[in-house]
């Protein structure tokens, strides 16, 4: 069992790591090629070029999945507790919209809260909005965008964990004269942290490089460092800086998830994931 | 010989090895724990270098000689087979939803069309074709358009794209205007003939905006403050504030560059763009999110010409030819590195070059067409005087002398330090 799993680990995670670790050193250009030359000013130069939109994808990406926490747990509770027999087309529900691209999905909100669109034109006719409103091309709108496109990711585990809880542990609860309150704060909602702890790991760490949701719900001073990554990349063919942004990603995303792991008292991540 | 006594026969490698301490076995063994993983690991990533291209490539520069193009082109018989990459609505289709150009290609020449929309926007396509190319592979495309402005010239100098041999294009030689004949980000046209070309001007839905926009200034006018489109690419923003400025573009210095930025820096920071857009611009002004963009000159066709004739059906969205003049591009056909059906690819360059063709093209794609000669033909024949009389299509020779180009750079470090002064506005 080691032996192919070690070797696919091998093949297709730490060769690739090491190929960008080694692309993060080098210097040169597209024409004469990129040699090794031990070159970490790169490391420097992208934080001091990028910076800005580093920190602004950690606070997207930190407020996108608190939105989540705060729309799917009631979502899932919802479904675990109430949703009887029809469960499973509960689920199906939720599940539907994210069965359309979620490149399609953002650009039926970019056409649905267009200035003077479906929503937002009636309501600046009948004088409820200043003709000045928007909502596109503001921070919020890559906020939402991006919670709404990761919820599932959020309601799913929450769900999971929500969903094993033991009925007889809440029944016990509520023979001990907790009220309805309590059973939830002391009972349920502990017992769904694992649940919170894996929706929070599957939201925040594709939301903090996620480039879609910048690109068509944002407008100026909303570039986020995946647009930074495939700019450098795609565009500039800056394939040193692209690969040293793409490492600093993955080191404080690793740094972010263990220091959360600590936090939350977990002996180890693969309990809950 | 020298005061060296050593006779010289020995081999020094040899020499070497007898002077030298030699290493015991245990110190190898020592040595091997330690060494072997560090070096095997700076070996690996040592070798993860991307190769460069340029060197092992025919130099760009020079016309290629008669012997290479005999061997890319044979003796010109085509091979029954051409696969095209384009862009999005870039071709005439008839209501079958078929293109009667290609259809016609196909039916003079016997050579089948397979017809791919596959580029969305050039750094995108290039960076998937370019790591094939840089592999020795072929592409699967035997023709493919791109724009300059960077996209050809970086393909050119790579080594990427296949020589041109003009005995193949009698039509071209004929009947090109002389905007794309020669230009400078290719000259001779040695691996590129035009598609179409288009204009980078003004967009304005004109009933949010009552005075007819007359210059690039009107897009800094704090009046319409958050409702401006401004294009997000190294080019078309750039190249409007410097001729906004009155700089020419090509003689245009760093410091030229920096009041350039500073003017688009400040529009940023007081808010009159409401964002930096790609093609998606054209969907924001006809949503009404913008109401004065930077456009592409096609498009605004497209978006004002009714439903029935084709259009998105947007009276209201008008098109302005700033003052300054337009900013003109070119989309370029090319035949990539190593593609299969070359002789099929030019014949087909060529092809589209004839009047009537080129006419039928024109009258579909509303940009600017590389043939003037097509003019009469869509007026006369094709009975469409709304297509030959507008400006945008068949742009009279003040509007084209008055135009300005993208920017060529000399070499990659006047892109890059471009780059590094134009990007920060586009990815604030």
């Amino acid at each position: 069992m080691v032996l192919p799993g070690g070797a696919w680990l091998f093949v297709f995670f730490l060769v690739p790591i090491l190929f960008l670790a080694s692309v993060s050193l080098q210097t040169g250009n597209i024409f004469d090629g990129f040699r090794l030359t031990w070159h970490f000013r790169n490391y420097v130069d992208a934080v001091q070029l990028y910076h800005v939109q580093f920190l602004r994808s950690l606070r997207y990406a930190s407020i996108a999945t608190a939105v989540t926490i705060v729309v799917s747990y009631p979502l899932a509770y919802w479904i675990a507790f109430r949703g009887g027999r029809h469960k499973t087309t509960f689920l199906f529900l939720l599940l539907l919209p994210f069965f359309v691209s979620f490149v399609i999905r953002t650009l039926a909100w970019q056409f649905i809260l267009a200035d003077d669109g479906i929503v937002l034109g009636p309501l600046k006719r009948w004088h409820l909005l200043p003709q000045s409103f928007h909502v596109l091309a503001t921070s919020t709108a890559v906020i939402a965008g991006i919670a709404y496109n990761f919820l599932p990711f959020m309601a799913l585990p929450l769900y999971v964990s929500l969903e094993r809880i033991d009925r007889s542990v809440v029944e016990a609860a509520q023979d001990l004269y907790a009220n309805k309150l309590e059973v939830f704060r002391r009972v349920i909602f502990l017992l769904s942290i694992p649940g919170v702890f894996a929706g929070v790991l599957l939201t925040f760490v594709p939301a903090m490089g996620d480039y879609v949701n910048a690109s068509i719900l944002g407008g100026t001073k909303t570039t986020m460092i995946g647009n930074i990554i495939q700019l450098e990349y795609l565009t500039n063919f800056h394939y040193p800086i692209a690969a040293a942004l793409s490492f600093i990603l993955m080191a404080v995303l690793l740094l972010g998830i263990f220091v959360y792991a600590r936090v939350l008292g977990t002996r180890s991540i693969e309990e809950y994931v | 010989m020298s005061n060296d006594q050593r006779p010289d026969f020995i081999d020094p490698a040899l020499l070497r090895g007898l002077t030298q301490r030699r290493v015991s076995r245990r110190d190898v063994l020592k040595g091997m724990g330690a060494g072997a993983g560090a070096m095997g690991l700076t070996a690996f990533l040592a070798a993860c270098g991307v190769s460069g291209t340029s060197k092992s490539s025919p130099p760009p520069s020079g016309s290629p000689s008669p012997d290479v193009l005999k061997k890319i082109y044979g003796n010109g018989t085509p091979a029954g087979q051409l696969n095209f990459a384009n862009w999005e609505a870039y071709i005439d289709v008839n209501s079958k939803g078929k293109s009667p150009t290609l259809l016609q290609f196909t039916k003079e020449t016997g050579i089948k069309v397979s017809y791919k929309t596959v580029i969305n926007d050039n750094d995108p396509f290039l960076a998937k074709i370019i790591p094939v190319l840089q592999s020795g592979g072929d592409t699967g495309y035997d023709l493919m358009v791109i724009t300059n402005g960077g996209p050809v010239e970086r393909m050119i100098k790579l080594g990427f794209l296949t020589p041109l041999d003009h005995q193949y294009l009698p039509n071209f030689e004929a009947n090109a205007s002389d905007a794309v004949k020669n230009p400078s980000y290719d000259p001779g046209n040695k691996y590129s003939v035009a598609w179409q070309s288009g204009f980078t001007i003004i967009g304005y839905n004109s009933k949010a905006v009552k005075d007819k926009p007359t210059s690039f200034a009107d897009l800094l006018n704090p009046k319409y403050k958050g409702k401006v489109g401004m294009f997000g690419n190294n080019q078309d923003l750039p190249c409007a504030a410097l001729v906004y400025l009155g700089k020419d573009i090509q003689t245009s210095t760093p410091d030229d560059w920096k009041k350039a930025a500073d003017v688009l820096m400040k529009q940023r920071n007081d808010g009159i763009p409401r964002s930096y857009y790609d093609q998606s611009y054209l969907q924001a002004l006809e949503n009404g999110d913008t109401i004065i963009s930077q456009a592409w000159s096609g498009d605004l066709f497209i978006a004002a010409a009714p439903k029935s004739y084709g259009g998105d059906g947007f009276p209201e969205i008008k098109a302005a030819i700033p003052g300054e003049g337009g900013i003109l591009w070119t989309d370029n056909q090319c035949i990539p590195l190593n593609a299969k059906h070359p002789v099929d690819a030019i014949k087909f360059m060529d092809f589209v070059y004839q009047p009537k063709i080129a006419a039928q093209l024109a009258d579909f794609i509303w940009y600017v067409s590389p043939v003037p000669a097509a003019k009469d033909i869509v007026l006369n024949d094709i009975d469409d005087p709304l297509v030959a009389k507008s400006p945008l299509v068949f742009p009279s020779a003040d509007d084209l002398a008055k135009s300005h180009k993208y920017k060529v750079f000399k070499d990659q470090a006047e892109e890059d330090e471009w780059n590094s002064i134009f990007q920060p506005i586009y990815t604030s």
